[in-house]
């Protein structure tokens, strides 16, 4: 069953509309990869999600966020405010910056459960402490009475992660989680998310754009390119039988080890901004088999198999990536 | 660990205030003239004023009058006034009220006011409202107090007579007086709050307080309004010896006593003694003022507190 599904969704700032048609559906114990170059709209869908479009001036313009069969988008503010840290987690990319540099670590964390969970301050505490320490953080009731400054950026990222679960969410997003961590740290929030999904039977929307990471955890991937889902399905699906040339594209990029003399390689061209969006298929300026078609019509959808890809050529079968 | 970060600052005051010291007790010899001059009945002898002089002690060389001087500060011996004829202390006494009442009421009137204004333009997004207020701070850096006052008392007192047009007895007295020197505070605080709440509200921690859950009020008192008093605490301490001094020209226009007035008046005959006095109170009025700041800083940001010390 479904935790969270997107249907269609499209946002717009303005007369801008840097997002559209992006579906996916998540359930409980399951792990959606959303990924997608920078600018591609990922954590712009995140923000949708939590349903806070307005603190950054945007509004939802079509489709539906449901959440448990509820959908959102008509959701007052005030029964939105519950959901959110309640029901529905938030993983922010940035750990320097996601805590309140003037409030130590503990009631920073305690918040959540005193908002969500109808706690007093001491109760949550003894759960703050509780859950820093499932998540592997050494004398979590000494790091309750530390300032965020004087923590490295993956125990703020832990403590970040103890945010979005402390009330028990079912759904946990987490926008590029380790992008800003060091390598070896990102593997270590990264198996942490892994174990929680099973450990909690969450839900969890992992926004990336590693797509080795994508290969370890993810169950399903939705792909996306200039405010666009492009192709969506298993994990199996998208990385043995890439459809779109987009995803094909970003699985030559990941690096093979060190057998094989072949160079790094990327995708030619770059990602267009909001303001300058192909018309027709987004990706058509820098697909390798564009014609005529792909800068006139936006594609549809078509599904083979246990993924769907929107491309006008995804039924010939492109040619597997190196 | 905040105690000590104070001692340490309060430590660091010392040569601060012997600089200052110097500077005060010299650039009253710099000026033209001497308060014997004004002493002087037409006609007098050379030798009159040679007695005069040697009276107060002008015939030493600058370094033993220096000496002599801070000595005298050093037991709170502030000395005679040479012109007025009276102990510097009673003079100070005297006017020090007017200019605390005045200074702690103008103080008062900008930080409130200020802040408050500032919060609802940088939390209401309302464009009419936040033109307004924008307007206000604009007018409020840059008219001069002088020319709001004159414009307060033809309007107020001349033509409504609500209140005085000049003097300092009761209430009635005061409120222009305030008005005139908390508008260019209350414009100053207010952009201050403005463009710090609107700095902070743009911070990643923000947005994860709204996925918290959090309200806009809890997220505004809790978590914003911290951020947002830094910048506002320390223009306010450094205010603080600014609404002391600051006020000469308003105590004037308003005719009041005060610290201000008692310095331009002593300056014109050049009461030295007078005149360093309340060159020293309005410095040491800064120095504190900086400390507080400092101290306020440091108690509000942790990571003030483990830079410093």
């Amino acid at each position: 069953m479904s935790m969270l599904e997107v249907r269609d969704l499209g946002v717009a700032f303005g007369a801008v509309q840097p997002l559209s048609d992006v579906s996916f559906s998540v359930g409980k114990g399951e792990t959606l990869g959303l990924v997608g170059e920078s600018g591609s709209g990922k954590s712009l869908t995140a923000m949708s999600v939590m349903g806070l479009l307005p603190l950054i001036g945007g509004r939802i313009t079509a489709g539906a966020v449901e959440f448990d069969g509820q959908d959102l988008t008509k959701l007052p503010e005030k029964a939105y405010r519950k959901l959110r840290g309640g029901r529905i987690g938030l993983i922010t990319q940035n750990p320097m910056t996601s805590l309140d540099p003037l409030q130590k670590i503990g009631p920073q964390v305690d918040a959540v459960a005193v908002l969500h969970l109808r706690m007093t301050r001491a109760e949550a505490r003894a759960r703050t402490v509780e859950i820093l320490g499932t998540l592997r953080i050494p004398e979590p009731a000494l790091i309750c009475e530390r300032y965020p400054h004087q923590m490295s950026g993956g125990m703020k990222q832990r403590i970040v992660i103890a945010m979005a679960l402390a009330a028990n969410p079912a759904v946990l997003i987490a926008d590029e989680p380790t992008t800003a961590l060091d390598v070896t740290v990102q593997a270590q929030i990264i198996r942490l998310l892994d174990d929680l999904v099973k450990s909690r039977d969450l839900a969890l929307v992992l926004i990336t754009h590693d797509m080795s990471v994508v290969a370890q955890v993810c169950d399903k991937v939705v792909v996306m390119y200039a405010g666009r889902a492009v192709e969506r399905g298993s994990v199996e699906a998208i990385f043995e039988r890439p459809r779109h040339p987009y995803t094909q594209a970003l699985i030559g990029c990941i690096p093979r080890g060190l057998e094989g003399t072949e160079r790094l390689t990327g995708i030619e061209g770059t990602v267009p901004t909001v303001m300058n969006y192909p018309s027709g298929c987004p990706f058509h300026p820098r697909c390798p088999r564009a014609e005529p078609i792909c800068a006139r019509e936006v594609p549809a959808f078509s599904t083979g198999g246990d993924s769907a890809a929107a491309c006008h050529f995804a039924e010939v079968g492109h040619a597997k990536p190196a | 660990m905040i105690l000590r970060y104070t001692a340490q600052r309060l430590l660091m005051l010392i040569p601060v205030s012997f600089s200052i010291s110097v500077v005060i007790f010299m650039i009253v010899y710099l000026l033209p003239g001497d308060p014997i001059d004004n002493l002087l009945r037409v006609g007098s002898s050379p030798e009159d004023r040679a007695e005069l002089v040697a009276q107060y002690g002008l015939d030493r060389s600058l370094v033993v009058q220096y000496f002599v001087w801070i000595g005298n500060m050093f037991q709170g011996e502030f000395g005679q006034a040479i012109v007025l004829r009276r102990p510097v202390a009673d003079l100070i006494a005297q006017n020090l009220p007017y200019s605390l009442t005045l200074g702690g009421l103008a103080f008062l009137f900008s930080s409130t006011v200020g802040m408050a204004l500032g919060t609802l333009s940088a939390m209401v997004r309302n464009p009419v409202l936040d033109r307004f207020v924008r307007g206000f701070i604009l007018l409020g850096s840059t008219v001069p107090g002088f020319w709001l006052a004159l414009l307060l008392i033809l309007f107020f007192s001349v033509n409504l007579g609500w209140f005085p047009v000049s003097g300092a007895r009761g209430w009635e007295s005061l409120v222009l007086p305030v008005l005139t020197i908390g508008f260019g505070g209350v414009a100053l605080v207010a952009r201050v709050t403005r463009v710090a709440l609107l700095d902070v509200q743009r911070e990643d921690f923000v947005t994860l307080l709204h996925a918290k859950g959090l309200s806009s009020g809890a997220i505004l008192f809790r978590h914003l309004m911290p951020h947002a008093l830094l910048p506002v605490v320390t223009i306010l301490a450094l205010r603080i010896g600014w609404i002391l001094g600051g006020a000469v020209t308003v105590e004037f226009v308003f005719g009041r006593p005060g610290l201000g007035s008692l310095l331009i008046r002593a300056l014109g005959q050049r009461d030295y003694p007078v005149v360093q006095a309340c060159l020293l109170m309005l410095a040491l009025a800064v120095m504190l003022g900086t400390l507080i700041g400092d101290v306020a800083q440091a108690a509000m940001d942790p990571r003030i507190r483990e830079k410093k010390s």
